[in-house]
């Protein structure tokens, strides 16, 4: 399940850098570029990614300033820079017993993702809210749906947009960690955050 | 505590020549409050064989599991019988008022090989009285032969007590077994003593809250397939199935009607968990609970009126109850900090709910004319109460001793305790079946 999750997660990075690269092409439709040469910029990246200033050059000389590009690349570089961030940060959130507030540990790990999906807007995360076997399963369902709501929440407010975040709570169905001891339990208390 | 073992086929022996094949029993373990035994003695006496053919259940057995998971009754062991009489001719009265008893149970089968069926011929005596209470013919195909002493279990039961029998009743429940990609849960229905047990759906995704229908011919519950929950409605006899609710967010804790038109059931659509009603027909639900807190578990009242459920609107769940027809919810739990998944009594005068009390998880009850708490089971993790169709017992899934998932019941009075003799693993969310027509 962890292998599959990580190897999820690194596929999902080499999409978003495609996804990436494309849309600051595919996202300046009406400036200077033709289709022309979109695809030829598209080509040259699949081939190499170092000699982007020349594939702009070589497509079309007008109305592509130099100051365009480095405002871009910039952007790109801070989005690349965000990106890392969010996925070497946790993807597991952790709560207390029946409880769905974010403590302080988590917040900073939550920001990373935040600060990566309010810049992409391609990106959008499914939170799985999960809780302890203990107690009624139905609440639990309830609850783990309230817990990913409550990391949702988080994302709104630090600028994540509606459309990227889907809730699904699992209650006490699917355990981290099978066990009957507090520390299982404190394991299985949490929300899974998967990029889609 | 005393505790009370009853086992198939000891001393039987003395008799062999007259008995019908016995079939391995597990033991059925019954723990009954120290002084507070009220259930009525009864000597069920191996069955008497007039034919020659091993027969493939042991019914003696199984009525004597049945009378004494009933609550109400307490069996007498074979091995401390001083006669085994199969007639009322043969009965000496006074061997069973030496033992106490109060009722005596004899019977002999045939087999009738034109037809193919068993034909248990039984009667019932009242040992002070020295009158007979019952003398009856019944009989069933050798596959039948389950539903024969279920049957009959149910017309002894119901002439002692005046209360319906519930062993012919069915249960459903889910089981979950495997780990880590090899989950598999299964919904499965089987006979109250959790015998003859049949898969309705099989998933690698949650199954979840089984309930039934009123006549007893349908289930609702939910199901992941597909990654998100969905509540579905299928038809026991044919599986034949369908979709009735998949809204944003949560879709679980369905319960249906007591008149059978619509469902209680909990969806987040509208923002927090909370309780709609929605009528089958037109399958558009309409909210009950508006609260940002959590509310779940929704439990109709017996009359259709009013519904139990589980709120954390106090800051951590507690039981309310709320009119249909509109109102505010009134607080019916006060005593700890943890009380869920309530279901009423069979009259609507009691519920009964998971109570957390020092790390524990137990089944507790409250009164809802006084108001008071009490606490009925006394294991480490309970959950998932449910209601015997004749009011007398509530199952529940324990998890006491790292046993995972066995299903015990009480008398709703508290008094005495059973285990299902019947493993499933991974057994939860237990349903009881209304009484059979």
């Amino acid at each position: 399940m962890t292998d599959l999750l990580k190897n999820r997660v690194l596929m999902l990075g080499f999409a978003l850098l495609f996804v990436a690269g494309c849309s600051s092409t595919a996202t300046e439709p009406e400036g200077s570029g033709s289709n022309g040469m979109e695809e030829s910029d598209m080509e040259q990246q699949g081939d190499s990614d170092a000699d982007s200033s020349d594939a702009y050059g070589a497509g079309d000389g007008s109305g592509v300033s130099e100051e365009d590009m480095t405002a871009e690349e910039r952007a790109q570089k801070s989005l690349d820079q965000a990106k890392e961030k969010a996925m070497q940060a946790a993807s597991t959130i952790y709560f207390d017993f029946d409880s769905s507030e974010i403590r302080r540990e988590s917040q900073s790990i939550l920001e990373a993702h935040a600060a990566y999906l309010a810049e992409d807007d391609d990106a959008s995360v499914v939170l799985e809210g999960h809780t302890d076997q203990r107690g009624s399963r139905e609440y639990n369902m309830a609850l783990g749906e309230r817990r990913a709501e409550s990391v949702a929440r988080f994302l709104r407010v630090n600028d994540v947009s509606e459309d990227q975040i889907e809730t699904v709570s699992y209650g006490e169905e699917q355990p981290a960690v099978e066990g009957n001891d507090e520390e299982a339990w404190a394991e299985n208390r949490r929300v899974e955050i998967n990029y889609e | 505590m005393t505790r009370i073992h009853c086992r198939a086929g000891q001393v039987l022996t003395l008799i062999c020549l007259m008995l019908t094949t016995l079939v391995a029993q597990a033991d059925m373990v019954v723990r009954v409050t120290e002084g507070a035994d009220q259930r009525m003695p009864i000597a069920v006496v191996p069955f008497g064989s007039n034919h020659s053919r091993d027969a493939p259940e042991d019914l003696d057995t199984i009525i004597r599991d049945n009378l004494t998971m009933s609550g109400d009754l307490k069996t007498l062991e074979p091995s401390r019988m001083l006669s085994l009489p199969t007639s009322g001719d043969d009965i000496h009265f006074r061997d069973w008022r030496v033992l106490g008893q109060q009722f005596v149970l004899v019977g002999e089968m045939d087999f009738d090989a034109e037809r193919n069926r068993y034909i248990l011929s039984y009667e019932l005596f009242d040992v002070s009285q020295q009158e007979r209470l019952l003398g009856s013919r019944a009989s069933a195909a050798p596959s039948e032969l389950r539903t024969l002493a279920h049957h009959v279990s149910n017309r002894i039961y119901e002439r002692v007590t005046g209360i319906p029998g519930i062993f012919n009743t069915r249960l459903a429940f889910v089981t979950r077994t495997g780990s880590g990609n090899d989950v598999e849960y299964r919904l499965k229905i089987s006979d109250v003593d959790g015998y003859r047990d049949q898969v309705l759906l099989r998933s690698s995704e949650p199954i979840l809250s089984p309930e039934w229908s009123p006549d007893g011919k349908e289930l609702v519950y939910a199901s992941f397939e597909g990654g998100r929950p969905a509540i579905y409605r299928q038809v026991v006899s044919s599986g034949e199935r369908r979709r009735i609710a998949q809204f944003k967010g949560l879709n679980s804790a369905p319960d249906w009607s007591p008149d059978g038109e619509s469902l209680l059931l909990t969806l987040s659509k509208d923002g927090s968990a909370d309780i709609y009603e929605m009528p089958l027909d037109s399958l558009e639900p309409r909210r009950l609970t508006r609260h940002y807190s959590i509310n779940t578990e929704p439990s109709w009242s017996p009359d259709g009126e009013r519904f139990a459920f589980t709120s954390d609107r106090s800051g951590n769940p507690q039981i309310y109850i709320q009119s249909l027809s509109g109102g505010e919810p009134e607080r019916l739990t006060f005593e700890g900090s943890y009380n869920a998944h309530p279901i009423y009594g069979p009259e609507g005068e009691e519920l009964f709910y998971i109570h957390r009390a020092d790390g524990r998880f137990l089944l507790g009850s409250v009164d809802l004319e006084t108001g008071e708490e009490r606490v009925l089971s006394g294991s480490e993790i309970d959950e998932a109460p449910a209601m015997a169709p004749n009011g007398r017992l509530v199952l529940y899934v324990t998890n006491a001793g790292g046993r995972k998932g066995a299903l015990e019941m009480t008398t709703v009075d508290g008094n005495a305790r059973f285990t299902l003799p019947v493993r499933h693993d991974g057994i939860r969310d237990p349903a009881w079946s209304p009484l059979a027509e």
